[in-house]
């Protein structure tokens, strides 16, 4: 264990040039890609509440650029990573951004977990004309030129999961619970999904909706209400998009006061291998979550992608999880587009990606599509008693994402399409006119 | 269910038509293997539907397994809930994984399969559901006076119509009168569900009575489906309306109970992390900043402890609870002496520098537990003895937070005891009381200030061993409790155990009785303005203290 977590805080203490420095040197010791380095930044969180989260997606990006040297870098030249660390602290992210941006000129950035911290970046990005790639699932209703989301829509998460619940595997849900924490994914989420249940047939009176704060312990009083609310005679299913550190003991209370998931199922959007980790999983079983990836997905580059991880961080335990395949997505769709294009100029970078492809971990592809998010499978997953999830269905394909909600009044008609002729963010099909600059 | 509509019986597995003939179908199958309980022709291959990939095949083949009864049907049901239950990928050869081996899973002999061609059966909530009614249906025949009970419990929770002849020929068999009255409910339930055979109004009036008389959540949600269904007699609807007003009714009531149950719970959360506070703020007066470090320290003592219990000796595991008590208390006394003795001590008389100087260290602990044992949670388990909950009336009453609760209370008593019962307790009271006088009078205060804090830590650690019971067991544990813990040494009143006491209470049952009403993310802010008013009215709190020594 401890050669692990000393090597890899070791890492998160260093300074942000060493850390950079020392992805170079190893880049420099398998040697085939020759010249100056092709600089590119990694904008997660090291320290901080998101530290928990973030500093995977930053060791994934570590990973693949070690692999990509090892291959012979990009346009043979070797890459660079430079890590900063915009500690969990919104404001940050921006200026880290900029750091990045008009500093090192890195050639593109992989960052941001949280919404909020996108939204803080994205002005920047904007401005300086950086390249983002998103590997988070997200709540939608933003198509910025200069962000490519690589994780879900909500169109790719949120309602196929709702579907699920509705189905009869699912267990024919008649009403429902959305639970989160009180920040802008989950609001939005929300707001999208009691639109979307309104369309299929579901009462107001069936939907319940509660917010909680971040960090939120004691769950007491709310699952005593879910239970009264699961008593009314019809099906029950519980959404959650509680976020981080609240779910365990959200999930403790859930087990304590006898809920399993074959009385109310709780389907999770933020709830992956990495948080299960540290839970006790026997009470849990049954519990669901949505993603585009599990670990449990039994393909050969999943295997392999996982066993380049295990042998990276140098512990056989560690466990992937989807905003890691996201990130995996998102970094190869670059290396494509710079060799592509022969250059890793901005403009000419980001006009090569859309319609490229690059397979996915779990068998499948994804393809770039016009308005920066791309095409993924969805999974529902069940939770097992040994930590990981034993997918119990999926969608027959890929599901294109889709930046603006169509469940969503003000947003129904909108699309995004960075190629030309229209080249807008938030095109609106009805009045044939690009709604301007404010993408988000 | 193509492959399945082909085989005999299984043909009837329609769903409606399954209800009507089930009863009567089990009946037969029942009579024919008590004539001749191994023929193989008699009974259908009804395990070859485990063996396909479909969960509705999978579901409906658990279904014809309990229907058909026989002895390789409970075997087979608990493999498949517990994931032993493996098929061939081809053909239909089930195997269950048994812990020396592989046993047949049709005949229950030991089998050596090619593990190569075998895979786990499918398990969703739809197939556990149907096992966990398939396992209800067989052991109600065939399981202990707790195990049918248990049956008849669940078959009340479902209220699946479909289940009425299994209550019947229960109900005709037992003597036991706890067992008759669930078993009652359970056939009052499944009476008023949809696909109920039709019943004449005066039986559904007794099944409304009979509910009504339960009380409770499932009753309720019989009810008000009942209420709502056009398969009942309008007469009944409008009792089962009534039914369910009268116990929302009493819910209502017993909910301010279960309010003052999660509010005391709360309250003795705060009370553990703020008690270590009290003594070393409360009565030392130094502004420990690393006060929810120490906690945290305490719960990752408890995680050690159990993962040293569970290498040495796994039968004890679920006591390692027992240990971890002495084992965090002891880890976070000492720690704290470290801390008095290297740190705090040189800073006595300067609460800024103290405030700073061990919120430095609270980062510095943070920084070390996420280097020793990783960013991420780790995994506390709750002990099987601290799991589920109970009733208490209407009050449903969870054993972890009961626990907890009586730790508090305890921990309370204890400290209590210490400080006024021991030489130890009269030398802390009169160093904090009077330093120079004590030390006039040949108490080493040095040495007292050091066990004082260590005493203070050492209950923190406690607070920890609690807290991992309930909540998250990560590096951050501490941060989420620090501002908690002041606001509550602050509020009952500096230097006050009771004070202390009074202030966790108050705050446990104020947030819980507001969160109902206004929601928690207001109920939070409320309860801050509420106490900073408070404050501003009372600045000592609500027990200050009182004398000479106060002032200065």
């Amino acid at each position: 264990m401890s050669p692990r977590f000393s090597r890899r805080d070791f890492t998160k203490f260093s300074l942000a040039a060493s850390a950079a420095m020392l992805a170079g040197v190893r880049g420099a010791a398998a040697a085939t890609p020759k010249g100056e380095p092709i600089r590119i930044g990694v904008l997660h969180s090291l320290s901080g509440t998101m530290a928990i989260s973030e500093t995977t997606l930053k060791d994934v990006i570590l990973m693949l650029v070690e692999l990509q040297n090892r291959k012979g870098g990009v346009l043979g030249r070797p890459l660079e990573a430079v890590v900063v660390d915009p500690a969990s602290n919104w404001p940050l992210f921006a200026e880290k951004a900029r750091q990045l941006l008009a500093v090192d000129k890195v050639a593109s950035v992989f960052g941001c977990w949280t919404s909020v911290s996108r939204k803080s970046v994205l002005p920047v990005f904007e401005e300086l004309n950086g390249i983002l790639f998103y590997p988070v699932q997200y709540e939608g209703q933003e198509c910025s030129r200069n962000v490519f989301y690589t994780g879900a829509a909500p169109n790719q998460q949120a309602i196929p999961a709702v579907d699920y619940l509705l189905s009869a595997d699912g267990g024919g849900a008649k009403r429902f619970a959305l639970i989160g924490t009180d920040y802008v994914y989950p609001r939005t989420t929300n707001q999208i999904l009691q639109n979307y249940l309104k369309s299929k047939g579901i009462a107001d009176a069936d939907i319940m909706v509660n917010y909680t704060p971040f960090g939120q312990s004691d769950w007491q009083t709310i699952v005593s209400q879910l239970k009264a609310f699961g008593s009314a005679g019809k099906k029950t299913a519980v959404v959650s998009t509680i976020n981080g550190d609240a779910n365990v003991p959200f999930y403790k209370e859930l087990g304590a006061q006898g809920i399993s998931a074959t009385d109310i199922p709780v389907m999770a959007f933020s709830v992956g291998e990495e948080e299960l980790a540290g839970m006790d999983t026997k009470p849990l079983v049954g519990q669901l979550a949505a993603w585009n990836y599990f670990e449990s997905i039994d393909s050969p580059a999943n295997k392999s992608f996982i066993k380049e991880w295990h042998d990276y961080t140098k512990n056989p335990k560690r466990t992937t999880n989807d905003p890691m395949e996201a990130s995996y997505i998102g970094f190869n769709l670059w290396v494509q587009a710079v060799e592509k294009v022969g250059s890793t100029d901005h403009d000419k970078v980001i006009d090569a990606m859309v319609g490229l492809k690059q397979a996915n971990l779990t068998g499948g592809t994804a393809q770039v599509l016009p308005n920066h998010h791309i095409t993924k499978p969805v999974y529902i997953g069940e939770i097992q008693d040994d930590g990981q999830f034993n997918v119990v269905w999926q969608t027959p394909k890929e599901v294109p994402g889709m930046a603006w909600s169509p469940y969503v009044p003000e947003t129904k008609n909108l699309i995004g399409d960075w190629t030309r002729p229209v080249s807008c963010g938030n095109y609106d099909t009805v009045k044939k006119a690009c709604l301007g600059a404010k993408h988000g | 269910m193509a492959e399945f509509a082909m085989s005999g019986p299984a043909a009837l597995s329609g769903r409606k038509m399954r209800n009507g003939v089930r009863g009567i179908f089990a009946a037969v199958l029942l009579s024919l293997l008590f004539i001749q309980p191994h023929n193989a022709r008699a009974d259908e291959d009804v395990f070859a539907g485990l063996a396909t990939t479909q969960f509705n095949t999978i579901a409906s083949s658990v279904d014809q397994i309990a229907q058909q009864g026989g002895p390789r049907a409970l075997p087979v049901l608990r493999a498949l809930a517990d994931r032993k239950l493996f098929a061939t990928r081809e053909g239909d050869g089930l195997f269950i994984r048994t812990d020396s081996g592989w046993e047949d899973a049709r005949s229950g002999a030991s089998a050596t399969p090619d593990e190569e061609t075998l895979r786990p059966v499918r398990v969703n909530n739809r197939v556990r559901l149907a096992v966990a009614a398939a396992e209800a249906e067989l052991e109600l025949v065939s399981g202990t006076p707790a195990e049918r009970q248990a049956s008849a419990m669940l078959f009340y929770q479902r209220h699946d119509p479909a289940m009425l002849p299994a209550i019947d020929k229960a109900l005709s068999k037992t003597d036991d009168v706890t067992l008759k009255n669930t078993l009652q409910d359970a056939r009052a339930a499944a009476l008023l569900s949809p696909g109920a055979p039709v019943s004449d109004a005066q039986a559904q009036q007794q099944a409304v009575a009979k509910l009504k008389a339960a009380g409770g959540l499932d009753a309720r949600g019989v009810l008000a489906q009942a209420s709502t269904s056009e398969a009942l007699d309008p007469a009944t609807r409008k009792a089962a309306e009534a039914a369910v007003s009268s116990i929302d009714f009493k819910l209502k009531l017993w909910g301010f109970g279960q309010d003052a149950f999660y509010g005391l719970s709360l309250g003795s959360v705060l009370l553990l992390a703020a008690m270590g506070l009290a003594i070393t703020f409360g009565v030392m007066g130094v502004i420990n900043m690393a006060h929810g470090e120490l906690m945290m320290i305490g719960a990752y003592t408890t995680w050690l402890t159990q993962k040293a219990v569970l290498s040495v000796a796994p039968a004890l595991g679920s006591f390692s609870l027992v240990l971890a008590i002495p084992a965090a208390f002891l880890v976070c006394g000492a720690l704290g002496i470290v801390i008095e003795r290297g740190l705090i001590r040189f800073l006595y008389g300067r609460p800024l520098e103290t405030l700073l100087a061990t919120w430095g260290l609270s980062l510095i602990l943070q920084q070390v537990i996420r280097s020793l044992f990783g960013p991420t949670n780790v995994a506390v388990t709750t002990p099987p003895w601290l799991s589920g909950s109970f009733h208490l009336g209407g009050i449903e009453v969870t054993i972890d937070r009961l626990a907890i609760m009586i730790f508090a209370v305890v921990v309370m008593a204890g400290l209590m005891l210490v400080l006024r019962r021991t030489p130890l307790g009269l030398e802390m009271r009169a160093v904090t009381q009077n330093r120079r006088m004590a030390a006039l009078m040949g108490i080493r205060t040095a040495r007292v200030d050091a066990l004082t804090f260590g005493l203070g830590s050492g209950i923190a650690g406690l607070a920890g061993v609690a807290v991992s019971q309930i909540d998250n067991v990560s590096p951050n544990l501490g941060q989420s409790y620090i501002i908690d813990s002041f606001l509550v040494v602050v509020f009952g009143g500096v230097g006050n155990l009771w004070g202390t006491l009074a202030a966790a209470a108050t705050l446990g049952v104020g947030g819980k009785a507001l969160e109902p009403l206004v929601g928690a993310v207001s109920g939070k802010i409320l309860l801050l303005v509420l106490v900073i008013l408070y404050i501003q009215r009372h600045p000592r709190g609500m027990f200050p203290l009182r004398g000479r020594g106060v002032e200065s």
